[in-house]
Parts: C-alpha cells; structure tokens; sequence
C-alpha cells in the first residue's frame, strides 16, 4: 500500500508540472505584451518598464517559469490588478471553501441519489420504476444547469418564496444550488450504477447466493452492490472535479462568493493574476481530490486489483 | 402416473420449462420425468442444450423470470411440491435441504467476501449461528473438504485459491447445513483432469459420510460410470432414456445412448481402431424435428420417426426408453421402410 | 433482450434468425427496433432542418425590437413570447439553433479529428510518444470541468470562433484516450503483424487497417460529446464569455432573462427547454449507436 501511495504520488508530479506551466503560460499566450495586461490599460511606458522589472518579464523564460512555481509553492500567485489584494488572499480566506462546500455537498447529494435510483432501476430492471427513473436520469443528464439553477429559483424562491435566491449563509441559502450542482451527477451516477448492477447481477456468484438460499435483499445489498460499486467509485472523483467546474455556473447563478463566480468576475475585469492563481487552485484541489479518491479505492479494493 | 414412492427423496414429474425470447417460446425441458432414491446418485447426461442444467435450475427455483419460467410439471422434495412454495419457504430450503455446486469455481464465487465469509453466511441463515460459531464451523467444513491449512484459507478471498481450491470451497459452502439432497451441475468439467478426479473422490466420500443424496448432471459418461446409480440421458429436453448405471453400460437402448458410449474411449473394450461421433449436431431450439427429436441425427430412423415422437416406454426391468425400435411399431415399420428406401 | 442463463447453459446462441445480413443492415436494424435511439435521431433531424431553414421559417426578425411587445407573454403571433426589447424569441432561438449546432458539431469534429490522431500516434508508436501525449491528456484533464475551456476563453477573449476553439480543446484528451485504447486492441490483433510484416508502411496500416476498425467508439463518443458542447457552449455565453449579443444565442438569451424572471419567466424558460430537448436527442441517439455499434452487446 506505501509503495501504492509513492507511486501514485510520483504519477501526479509530471501532472502538476503541465499544470503550473499551462497555466503560467496563459499570461504569454495572451495577444499582447504582459506588462501591459498586469499593468492595466491606462499604465504608461515608465510604469510598464516598472511592471516588466518587477515581474522578471526581461529574464529568460524558463526562469520566469521557475519562479512563478517557486512564488506558487511559499503562496504567491501575484496581486489583484482590481482589488491590489494578493491572489492566494483572496482565494484562501472564504471563497475556496465556499466553492468546495458546494461541490462536496453537491457530490454528496449525486452518490446518494444516482445509487439510489440505479439500485432500484437495476433490480427492477424494465419495470415502470426503472424505465422513468431512466428517463428522469436522461433529462437530468441532458439539463443545462444554468436553466435548472434559473428554474429552481423562479418557482421555489420567487413563487414559493421557500428558500433565499442569492448567496450562502444558512443551509436554506445552500438547497438550491446544491440541487442545482448535483443533479446531473445524480444522472450519471444513476445510468452508471444501474449499467453496472445489471451487469454483476448476471454473474455466477449470485447464483450461488441464491442457491444457498440468501434473501433478495441481502443479494442485492451484500453481494451485488459491493461489486457493482467498483467502476462507480471510480466516476465520483470525475464527478467531483465536473462540480468543481459546476460551481462556476452555480455560484453565478446563485450569486455565491466561491471560486468560481471569482474565476468568472476575474475574466470580465481581464484581472489576470486572479484568473491564473483560481484556476491553478482549481486544477490542484482536483489533483488532490483524484488522489484520495484513488487512494481510498485502492484501499477499499485491494482485494479486486490483485485480482 | 407413478405413485409417489417413500423411499425417493425427489420426484421430478412431467416437468416444463420454457424461455420466452423475441424469436418464441424455447422449451428448454419438455416433460422430464425421475426421481431420486433416498441416499443414492441420479446422473443426467446429455450435451449442452439438453436441458439438463436447465432441469437443475428448475428444481432449485432458479430458472431467471421473466424470461424463464416453469410452465409444468410437480417437483416433489419429500412430498411436498417445491413449485407450491412460497420465495421464503424456497429460501428455507436452499442451502439447507437441497443445496447446489456449480460448473465454474472460477466465477461462482463472490470476489469481494472471504472464503469463510461465503461458508459462514448459509449457517448464519438456516442454522441460525452467530459470528462466531459460524466461523468456528467454517474451519470445520474447510478441513473436512480436505483444504489444508484451514485456519489460514478461511481469510482468504476466493482469488488467492486455485480453482480445485475454489471448487472445495464450493463443495464446503453446498454441504455446510447437511443436506439431503445435493445437485453438483457439472463440477468438474471446468477442472484440470488430475483434480476432476479428486473432487469426484471428495464428493462421494462425504456424500457416503453425510448420507447425501445426490444428482449430478455431467456430459461426461465417465463420471456417470464413476458416481452413479441411475442414469436419465436427455436430449433436447426430453428424458430419452432412464435406466440404472449398468444398464446404461452394458445394455444401452437408445441410438442416442449407444452414439454418447461410443464416442467414448474405453480402456475395458480393447477395440482397435477410431472412434465414432454422432453427425450433426444439436438442432436450434427454434427449429426441433416434429418427430422423434433425434431422428435428424439418428442411423436407424424410419418414417415413424420422422412423424411421431416415441414415448418414454418402461420395460419390464423397470427402466424407460423412448424410441420407436423398441416398440411394436418398429416391425411393422419394417416393409414400409424397404419400399421407401 | 437476451437470454444469458439459457445461453450460457444450453449453449444455443438465442439471435439464431438474423443470419445472412451485412453489418450495416444489422445496425440498421437494431437502430431502428431502439424507439428511443429513433426518438433522438428524429429530434437531432428535426432541429438539423430548423436551423438550416431558420431564415425561411422564423416568423420574425430575430433583432427587430418592439417596445410595445416588451415582456410579453407567449401569444398566437408570438408562440414563445417576447424578451426585454420585445424581440420575437421563437424566431430567436430559431436563429439561436444555427450558432450552438454549429458550435456543437464543429467544436466537436475539430476536438475529435485531433484527439483520434494524437490518439491513434499514442497508440501506434508507444513509448516516449505515447507517454508524452497522455501526459498532456493528464494535463488537461486536470482542469476540472468547464474551467479549461474557461481558460482558454480567457487568452482567446469572447466570440463564437473562441467558443469553438475552446471546447474542441476539452474534447482532445477525452477523444485520444479512447481512441488510444481501441489502437491498442487492434493492432494487438494478429493481422496487423501479418500486413506489417507484407510491407505495409505505418501509414497505410493506420488509415486501412486501424482506423476503420474503430470507428464505432468514434462515431459513438462524437454524438455524445455534440450533447455536453451544446451545454458547455451555451453556458459560456450564459456567463457572458461566449457568443455577445445581439446575436441571438441560447445561452445569451437565457441569461437576458434573469433580469426579469418574476415578471416574464418565459424569455428564460423557452431557450433552456429548447437546449434540453436538444441534448436529450443528442443523447438517446448517441446511447443507440452504442448499443447497435458496440460489439458485445451484439451477441
């Protein structure tokens, strides 16, 4: 198992690499000279000179690249051109944790649904239950959550007025865009576990269980979902990295102050150091999150893959 | 029909079972008759497509419905029909009055739950022991299958076990609640020959200690000779011929019977040369011969048989055939035939 | 439906009648008996020639504005109503189809036509190739969801050829990697050996041999992913990034309407029902070419 983890480690290295280079290439993609982009528009030649000083733009790349990930590592992801705040401040003070909130409760609320309703499909497979909560699982799937996020709102907080329309204070602010960011999970993970329930359920050791005279449920519940769950586990990492995306959408629509409404307002301001530092944490809280989830696989299956 | 008989454990009686498809009705047992004697061993032969595992799946109530259903028929366990109970009183009997190994060790097994933990859970059900108890007797069984070291494998997940291994644990799982009936549906075919013939050992010695009734279906006539006291070859889902094991072997009326031996090397009958295989081959379930089912593929048959199928007649040894050269009809067939010929 | 316990104990292979067709007349078939799959082709048709004729149907001009129109609720002349400068939004999202099936489609062939080679490269030639080319999908897949295309929106600035460009990106790695997975398996296969070892250069291997042999995983993942570029580029140009008003979009028209949701919740409704059905055709039609295309469910 520790050498499991140190290998798994090592994979993520040539991955956080590309990402740090990705993203501190983006500034020199840009159309456009970056002092001019950090500096703002209105900023003149003896500013820029300052800016380009300042931010090593005259050294060779690969040390401007060096030092971006050595500034990255001690928490230094530049100061806001809109607020003057350091990024790493900004992020890490309230927004982060808002935006991982919502997409772990919003995970939370897919795992329990989609295995809930893949369960039921599976074990009544072509019934009336199974073929409408495939459907219900084929909208959800196919819903583009900003209409959902806009839906929800109009008829639960404007007509119902049941729930608050912005923002994330209590856990009435938190229903809505949860539901909002979780339901096309709830989908996929419902499509998945059915598809993988029906598939286990046609496997000899079931017949066994029967034979040896154990109750459906029990069937159902110990000897076939432990095996259905295999591939299922593996998507809810994906799905959680699919939320963290989501919340990009949710937070706006929502008006929550996370990550994602941020990387959004940032991108509008042209605010490019905050653009750069918020989807490099992105990209590493869901690097992180992949290799737990992986880890916890690996620990929960160990069994399977030595098999 | 047959009386019911105190001393057969099983009666199996006019027995259907069909699969519905989209293409139609498959009856994949067409009215099977046998019965098992208490303390002795049924062999079913037949290929695949016979409806022998089928048949065993019957018994179990573990035909998968929708799509198969037992149409007809009475499965009679110890007088009482088991086609009557209810899913819990069926539970009740599975793993604990009639219990079943299968063809593949390999797969038959539930990865993810310890050997011990697949022993221990038909106790914990029908003999209502708790943890440890059931553990305790775990070992037990795992010894007695003759698993060495059983204190250890007991922890192991079906993985770690070879498949002759798995195939004991499956045994061991089959009789963990003492049985009365035991249906091994081919359990050796999927094993290497040297082990095939120690799990048949291991089966009839505790079939012998235990006082097990037993059915063992199996394509291979060596394992009839081997395990069995009477014998029903089926063929496609009929009984053809039902007789007791030397019969079978010495006396074998069936042209299907006599085609299955002779496709068999036999180290008793020193013949010199080949061996001879039935031509052709199984036909579709969707396509079956409106006359006798084996006339397609039989050397001797007649226009009789091509237009009726042959009933299950009982000689005067008690054993049954169904073919139309042991009836009256056949002579009389005779002169018809050498015109048509 | 199929049969595996009387298969498997029998032996008889149930789908004994459809015998002598040719593969395509096969999948044919088996599309067609799938209602659903059918259902999903009929929509993606349907919206196919509305957007073609979108000019020739719409009842209006897309950007005609009526103030007195303004918020108005769907009516006999305006089935879908009208949004906040009282344009007719039926002949907007008519309008609306063109720009996010010709986004969906061409972000996707683009993603794909570089995915199936950097895919097919990876596969092929193995070693260092293979591991810098996954090493890049690892990469870009690090990039969690819509953040990536996102990203790129952010260099690129915000415009419709931007959008394309964007979601094509997310695409690649989702493309090469199954693509490199279906090279691996065929050119397992022994034939690949025998042609290598005739003479046959990589090149002609690669288009006559390995590329036609997966072209199912490809046509399947493509329908599917037209479906989630249709939502992914509607929701950039719902957060403003995307295709910029007036030009009637989806996505833009959707977000216009929040502003005004309790007193006309139609200019929000319609647009997002429209991107729904849409999807939901996308994608019951690419579940059907999976199930008629993919080999182990044809038995």
């Amino acid at each position: 198992m520790f050498v499991f983890i140190i290998r798994r480690l090592f994979q993520t290295i040539p991955v956080m690499i590309g990402v740090t280079l990705a993203v501190f290439l983006m500034m020199h993609l840009i159309p456009g000279d970056p002092a001019q982009i950090m500096a703002g528009e209105r900023a003149d030649e003896a500013q820029l000179e300052q800016m380009r000083e300042n931010l090593g733009l005259n050294d060779p790349l690969y040390q401007q690249y060096f030092r971006y990930v050595g500034n990255a590592i001690q928490g230094d992801l530049g100061t806001s051109i809109r607020t003057d705040r350091a990024v790493t401040e900004e992020i890490f003070t309230n927004r982060i944790w808002i935006t991982f909130e919502l997409a772990l409760y919003g995970t939370v609320l897919a795992v329990i649904l989609g295995l809930i309703a893949g369960i039921i499909s599976a074990t009544r497979k072509y019934s009336f239950s199974d073929v409408s909560l495939m459907i219900v699982a084929l909208f959800g799937m196919s819903m583009p959550n900003f209409w959902l996020g806009i839906m929800l709102i109009y008829f639960f907080s404007v007509n119902l007025g049941w729930f608050p329309t912005i923002g994330w204070e209590s856990w009435k602010h938190m229903v809505l865009p949860v539901l909002t960011i979780g339901t096309g999970g709830a989908a996929i993970i419902a499509r998945m576990t059915r598809s993988s329930m029906l598939e286990v359920l046609d496997n000899d050791y079931i017949r066994t269980a029967y034979a040896k005279g154990v109750h459906d449920r029990v069937v159902i519940y110990k000897h076939a979902l432990r095996n259905a769950l295999v591939p299922v586990v593996t998507i809810v990492g994906l799905q959680f990295g699919t939320l963290l995306g989501g919340a990009v959408i949710t937070e706006t629509v929502f008006a929550i102050n996370g990550l994602g409404r941020l990387v959004v307002d940032s991108i509008r301001m042209r605010d490019f150091p905050m653009v750069q530092g918020t989807i490099l944490v992105c990209a590493v809280l869901f690097v992180v999150v992949n290799f737990i989830v992986d880890i916890t696989y690996r620990l929960i299956n160990k069994r399977i893959e030595l098999n | 029909m047959t009386i019911s008989n105190q001393e057969n454990i099983l009666e199996v009686r006019n027995l259907c079972t069909s699969f519905f498809t989209d293409e139609g009705e498959v009856k994949a047992v067409d009215g099977v008759d046998f019965s098992i004697e208490k303390g002795k061993t049924i062999g079913i032969v037949g290929e695949s497509g016979s409806g022998k595992s089928i048949t065993s799946l019957s018994i179990m109530r573990l035909v998968q419905e929708p799509a198969g259903k037992v149409v007809d028929g009475e499965i009679v366990f110890k007088g009482e029909n088991l086609l009557t109970k209810t899913k819990k009183e069926m539970r009740d009997i599975r793993g604990n009055k009639i219990s079943m190994i299968f063809q593949e060790p390999m797969t038959s097994l539930n990865p993810t739950l310890t050997c011990g933990e697949q022993i221990a859970e038909s106790l914990r059900i029908h003999q209502k022991l708790n943890r440890k108890e059931a553990r305790v007797k775990a070992i037990e069984m795992l010894k007695l299958v003759g698993i060495p070291s059983p204190e250890k494998r007991v922890k192991q997940y079906p993985f770690e076990l070879s498949g002759g291994m798995r195939q004991r644990v499956m045994i061991a799982i089959a009789l963990a609640c003492n049985p009365e009936l035991l249906i091994a549906d081919e359990p050796t075919t999927a094993l290497d020959v040297t082990i095939q013939a120690q799990i048949l050992e291991l089966i009839k010695k505790l079939q012998e200690e235990l006082g097990t009734s037993l059915m063992i279906i199996t394509h291979d006539l060596g394992v009839v000779a081997e395990m069995c006291d009477r014998v029903a070859v089926m063929y496609c889902g009929k009984v053809v011929e039902y007789a007791d094991v030397k019969t079978i072997f010495t006396d074998p009326k069936h042209p299907y019977t006599i085609g299955l031996l002779n496709s068999v090397p036999r180290h008793d009958l020193k013949v010199e040369g080949e061996l001879s295989v039935i031509k052709g081959s199984v036909p579709s379930p969707f396509e079956l011969p409106s006359g006798c089912r084996f006339v397609t593929r039989c050397p001797h048959a007649r226009e009789i048989c091509h237009r009726e199928l042959p009933a299950l007649e009982t000689k005067e040894d008690g054993n049954q055939v169904r073919c139309w050269i042991h009836t009256d009809q056949w002579e009389k067939q005779a002169e018809a035939v050498s015109t048509h010929e | 439906m199929s049969h595996p316990q009387l298969q498997e104990s029998t032996g008889i292979p149930i789908k004994t009648k459809n015998k002598s067709t040719t593969p395509w007349v096969s999948f044919y078939k088996k599309l067609a008996k799938n209602k659903a799959a059918l259902a999903g082709a009929i929509v993606v048709l349907i919206f196919t020639i509305l957007a073609i004729l979108a000019p020739l149907i719409a009842p209006y001009d897309p950007t005609a504005m009526d103030m007195s129109k303004r918020l108005a609720p769907p009516s006999a002349d305006h089935w879908f109503g009208n949004d906040d400068k009282g344009r007719d939004i039926l002949s907007r999202i008519l309008y609306g189809s063109r720009i996010s099936l010709t986004v969906g489609i061409l972000s996707t062939i683009l993603g794909a036509v570089v995915g199936v080679i950097l895919g097919i490269v990876s596969g092929y030639y193995g070693k260092w190739v293979d591991s810098l080319i996954m090493r890049i999908c690892d990469v870009l897949l690090a990039f969690p969801g819509i953040l990536l295309a996102l990203a790129i929106v952010s260099i690129l600035g915000p415009s419709t050829t931007n959008v394309i460009i964007a979601v094509a990106f997310f695409a690649v790695p989702t493309f090469a990697r199954i693509v490199r997975g279906s090279t691996l398996s065929v050119k397992k296969l022994e034939y690949v050996d025998a042609i290598r070892a005739v003479g046959a250069s990589d090149f002609r291997i690669i288009f006559k041999h390995i590329l036609p042999n997966i072209t199912s995983p490809i046509i399947v993942q493509s329908t599917l992913y037209i479906a989630s570029a249709i939502i992914t580029a509607s929701a950039l140009s719902f957060l403003g990034l995307g295709t910029q008003p007036p030009t009637p979009e989806w996505g833009t028209m959707l977000a216009q309407g929040r502003s005004f949701m309790a007193q006309a919740p139609h200019i929000s409704l319609f647009p997002g029902l429209i991107i729904l059905v849409v999807v939901v055709g996308f994608n019951l039609f690419g579940d059907g070419l999976r199930d008629a295309l993919d080999p182990k469910t044809k038995r």
